[in-house]
């Protein structure tokens, strides 16, 4: 009796099955079923890159500074280990000491990372 | 005057309506235009008048504006085209994405307005084909919602080969445009 109640269970979410597979199959059929069938026209001009209507100037691909990359990318670092911080702080009574250790053991390195990366100037903008 | 939108022709039963698919992808079409709102002088800002609330654009499904021709279905010219302007417009209209159409609002767009001179173009007709026009120095706002309702009366009714016909080319090539 209970073997059955749990195998159903996978067929109690059919509806929403059917949904997901239609608003997919919404998106999916839209975008390529009009890319098939709708109507094309290439040129070189069309082709060009869009510089607001007037003739495109030198190379998009220019080399820029590593700047950027280095604040998305500790950014993402560290927003992942946020993210470990949530669960952490929602049962902070029920972990007590001993899991305040073990997340201690988790900031440990991470924090040796930050400091290193302020003392290197990772962070420095200009 | 309210004009409703009725379903196209289509045969009904209980519970389903059988229609043409043109007749379903002009009326996507039609209430999900994209504009691009290509303003230059005062028609423009009889444009922006006419996507504020009291006249509202997003109504009729042009919510959704686009300065990037790549997105856009309607090239509204609105104000003065210069002659040294044209290239500019002829190249934004080349780099839109079939299906396109263009609408000319206020007289300079359709023909030069006041302003019969060396330096103004008189009328965006002569560089791109132009399917609505709209008179007025400015138009009022809903004068510019009337040329949109019969830029969506057009996009209803065109069917699927228009773009690929041999008339259409031969509209283009008369514009110089491939």
């Amino acid at each position: 009796m209970d073997q059955q109640i749990a195998d159903n269970q996978l067929l109690d979410y059919t509806a929403i099955f059917i949904q997901f597979i239609v608003a997919a199959g919404f998106v999916l059929t839209t975008i390529f079923a009009s890319q098939r069938f709708g109507p094309k026209r290439n040129s070189t001009k069309k082709l060009e890159s869009f510089e607001c209507g007037i003739e495109t100037i030198g190379n998009a691909r220019l080399p820029f500074s590593v700047k950027y990359f280095l604040i998305a990318i500790l950014f993402v670092l560290f927003d992942v280990e946020l993210i470990f911080f949530y669960p952490w702080a929602v049962n902070f009574r029920e972990l007590g000491q001993l899991g305040f250790v073990k997340m201690l053991v988790f900031i440990a390195p991470l924090l040796l990372g930050y400091f290193y990366i302020i003392k290197k100037g990772a962070l420095k903008w200009d | 005057m309210l004009t409703k939108t009725e379903a196209p022709e289509s045969y009904t039963g209980d519970g389903f309506a059988l229609t043409r698919l043109e007749k379903v992808v002009g009326l996507a079409r039609a209430n999900s235009i994209w504009p691009l709102p290509f303003a230059t002088s005062c028609c423009g800002i009889e444009f922006m008048a006419t996507m504020a609330s009291t006249y509202d654009l997003g109504r009729f499904g042009a919510e959704r504006l686009s300065f990037s021709p790549r997105q856009a279905d309607l090239l509204m010219v609105m104000g003065t085209i210069a002659k040294k302007m044209a290239p500019v417009l002829k190249q934004v209209y080349i780099q839109m994405a079939e299906p396109k159409w263009v609408i000319a609002v206020g007289a300079c767009a359709s023909s030069g307005g006041i302003f019969d001179t060396y330096s103004v173009l008189q009328g965006i007709d002569k560089i791109i084909p132009v399917d609505v026009y709209v008179p007025g120095c400015p138009p009022p706002p809903e004068a510019i919602l009337d040329g949109i309702l019969k830029i969506q009366e057009l996009i209803k009714h065109e069917g699927f080969r228009r773009r690929e016909s041999q008339e259409y080319k031969m509209l283009l090539s008369g514009y110089g445009i491939e």
